[in-house]
């Protein structure tokens, strides 16, 4: 009990906290003066100088697309070059770890340069400390502040009327975003990671004895810099193999605080953000308590579930606990419960920085926590979370408006053929990429004679092999990055299947819903008629959800039903 | 020419985020020393572990911890990655209650708390619950010859948590609890 309300206590504290960060927010792309506009300003202006960049040169949407593609392949080269190679770097390698293999090197470049940061890799054994700062921690940054980009556009597009198709400057938004949002909230979080006992060292691996004279290694390393932006720009790639799991992640359950706070607060604060800058609060309230009501409802019964336990272990009548028996792969420091919650949290926003092992979830809370996943839209990743909430309220304006017998609209534009069919490519593209690819995956599995010896992909048999592949898919086309432990996913074909629905979960949405804003920018707003839907009102907000419970869920219902519901049901 | 201002802007970004801003939190970092290497755990001035990192203990004059899926190795930590309904899990619980029972002569099952018989997420969690070293009391107290009464106290003292009074679970670190066990079996 004390548990839960321990949770839903640190919700309040991110979306309190959220208000401040989101007025913030709104005044650094609004360009009106802040307090920290002394030191971060002339930092600003500095990176356009050297550059060689005019911050204000007018892009239309092909143009904003284009650069912000260009400068994430210079991005994708770089990542390519250092994992390939960081076994010949001069230094920031104490550990001598070796060069990634070519479709390792491939996957984990595209997975930080999407911000999904599935990590086919162990940081204490793949990765050098070079690696961890110039490749990941970097990539952790510009793909955050390439989110927040991309969201902002977007939000720009809609509160404005400009023939030309003006949406801004990609440069001047993704600097802004990295310098004046992401640095200064990164430097305050990491300050305090290192205050609850997280590590910042060069030095290489610890070596001990033990109380019982054993000889014993402890991997460590500059693990506080990584952490606060792995969480706030949604990322979640973790210093080490278990994530927030590891004690140096999150050492005790101030830092498990710090780490929920951290991964709610820029997407909540993106979308009050949106109310002051659009300056429709209403509006910005209402989709605040879709994604809140959205979270709750799939969360609630994943924890519930968790709680409860399997009939297997109950029946032993062990000594009773508060969290019940689901402690296997988790800590006893953040219990059944917190952890659960984390993970939903995890699920809804994209940082899949989860606390406990995936696999070992009891199979029904799976349902859940996948379609919180494969929705993305439930608070969702920074600015990405906003994009996919978007192609949902461009969809369910449409309905709403046939519904009413009105021409659709949408904050008094126009909708018509070329924006619908940009949402609905967008909506059904990732389903299409995830389902085609767990059908590809579940086909070469089922197809190679004794696949258990020679493939060895799946650590657990039946149902929940289906399941962790299913995931590992899902968790990629929404830049979450989590994964079950158990599937074997260091192989060349787990390496480049996921690749494409990286990609493209992670630049046909951004894509989309640029060309939709760019396509209400150029619009003459008429003023809303008597009897027209508006965005703002519980019943929009409750056929919002209804929209998203049908696109986003209901296409998952096969694929689940072969995963986690045949897990339960033969597990009886 | 604009490929080249791309490629500026992206060595600009790497030198603030790949360079000055660890930098800066290492800085930050180095007024807590003692943190920033990990908090270790100095007997005599010899480490003997890190605060934060769960040690294996296997012998019985120590509280052991939890089974771990790596054995505690801190160099290359993980779970058990196994599903919730496999027989595998369910078979390796039921032999971790065998063997515990059978090393704590009179402790029934109904006494050993869930934390015991399963591994961890890490592989390395470093703490119990209270009932989780409480249980071991009678097996130590042999072991050490020390009363039972003293080693419950220890177990208390040695208890923290919830964080301000209700937030989190109550643990107890099983290395901080042998730490100050051998100091009191070093005292009589």
């Amino acid at each position: 009990m004390l548990d839960i309300l321990s949770e839903v206590l640190l919700f309040g504290l991110a979306a309190a906290l959220a208000l401040p960060v989101g007025r913030y927010l709104a005044r650094v792309y609004g360009n009106e003066p802040t307090w920290l506009d002394p030191v971060l300003v002339p930092l600003e202006r500095a990176f356009y100088r050297l550059a060689g960049l005019s911050p204000t040169a007018p892009m239309r949407w092909p143009r904003y697309v284009g650069a912000l593609l260009g400068i994430n392949a210079v991005w994708l080269l770089w990542a390519l070059v250092v994992l390939l190679l960081q076994d010949h770097l001069p230094f920031g390698n104490p550990d001598h770890i070796p060069a990634m293999t070519p479709s390792q090197a491939l996957h984990t470049a595209v997975s930080f340069l999407t911000s999904t940061n599935a990590q086919h890799y162990a940081g204490e054994t793949g990765a050098a400390y070079f690696t961890q700062l110039v490749v990941f921690t970097f990539l952790q940054f510009v793909s955050a502040g390439t989110s927040l980009a991309a969201g902002l556009a977007v939000v720009r597009a809609l509160g404005r009327e400009d023939k030309t198709g003006n949406v801004g400057n990609f440069y001047q938004d993704l600097v802004r975003s990295c310098v004046r949002v992401l640095l200064p909230l990164c430097l305050v979080f990491s300050v305090l990671f290192v205050v609850g006992g997280v590590p910042m060292t060069w030095e290489g691996a610890a070596q001990h004895t033990t109380l019982e004279g054993a000889a014993s290694t402890v991997a460590r390393g500059p693990v506080a810099a990584m952490l606060a932006i792995k969480e706030l720009g949604s990322n979640g790639g973790g210093f080490f193999g278990p994530n927030d799991a590891h004690p140096f992640e999150n050492p005790t359950f101030f830092t498990f605080a710090l780490h929920h706070l951290a991964v709610l607060l820029l997407p909540m604060a993106f979308i009050v953000m949106l109310g002051y800058y659009l300056r429709r609060p209403r509006f910005a309230a209402l989709l605040f308590a879709v994604m809140t009501a959205g979270l709750l409802l799939l969360a609630a019964p994943a924890v519930w579930l968790e709680q409860r336990g399997t009939p297997a272990l109950t029946a032993l009548g062990l000594y009773p606990a508060a969290g019940g028996t689901q402690l296997e792969g988790k800590e006893v420091r953040f219990g059944v419960v917190p952890t659960a919650s984390y993970a939903a949290l995890n699920m809804a926003i994209p940082a899949g920085t989860i606390a406990g092992a995936q696999d070992s979830y009891v199979p029904l809370a799976q349902v859940p926590f996948m379609l919180l996943m494969q929705i993305d839209a439930f608070f969702g990743g920074v600015g990405t979370g906003f994009l996919n909430m978007f192609i949902y309220v461009v969809i369910a304006a449409f309905i709403a408006s046939l519904m009413v017998g009105r021409s659709p609209e949408l904050l008094g534009k126009k909708v018509e053929a070329p924006e619908m069919q940009a949402a609905t490519l967008v909506a059904v593209a990732q389903p299409v990429v995830v389902l085609a690819s767990a059908a590809l995956a579940a086909w070469v599995w089922a197809s190679t004679p004794q696949a258990d010896t020679t493939l060895k992909w799946l650590g657990n048999p039946g149902a929940h092999g289906f399941s962790a592949m299913l995931y590992e898919l899902i968790s990629a086309a929404s830049g979450n990055g989590s994964g079950f432990g158990s599937l074997g996913s260091n192989t060349t074909f787990w390496n480049l299947l996921p690749c494409l629905a990286m990609l493209s979960g992670r630049f046909v949405p951004l894509i989309g819903a640029l060309l939709i804003a760019a396509g209400l920018l150029t619009k003459t707003a008429v003023p809303p008629s008597a009897g027209a839907i508006r965005l703002d009102s519980a019943t929009f907000g409750v056929l919002l959800l209804v929209v998203i419970g049908i696109l986003g869920a209901l296409l998952f219902f096969p694929a689940l039903t072969l995963g986690p519901l045949a897990e339960f049901f033969g597990g009886r | 020419m604009q490929f080249l201002r791309l490629v500026r802007l992206s060595g600009l970004l790497l030198l603030l985020f790949g360079g000055a801003f660890p930098g800066l939190i290492w800085a930050v970092a180095q007024l807590m020393p003692a943190r920033a290497a990990g908090s270790p755990l100095t007997v005599g001035g010899r480490v003997v572990g890190f605060r934060y990192i769960g040690q294996k203990f296997s012998q019985a004059r120590y509280f052991q911890g939890r089974p771990s899926a790596v054995d505690y190795n801190a160099a290359a930590t993980g779970a058990s990655n196994l599903s919730a309904t496999s027989p595998v899990l369910l078979a390796q619980v039921k032999a971790r209650l065998d063997t515990f029972l059978l090393q704590n002569p009179g402790v029934r099952a109904a006494d050993v708390p869930i934390e015991l018989l399963t591994a961890s997420g890490s592989g390395l969690d470093p703490d119990l619950s209270p009932q989780g070293a409480l249980v071991q009391v009678a097996r130590v107290a042999q072991a050490r010859r020390i009363p039972v009464a003293q080693l419950q106290d220890l177990v208390r003292q040695q208890t923290t948590g919830p964080w301000l009074g209700f937030v989190g679970p109550t643990h107890v670190n099983v290395l901080a609890l042998n730490l100050a066990l051998d100091q009191l079996a070093a005292r009589r």
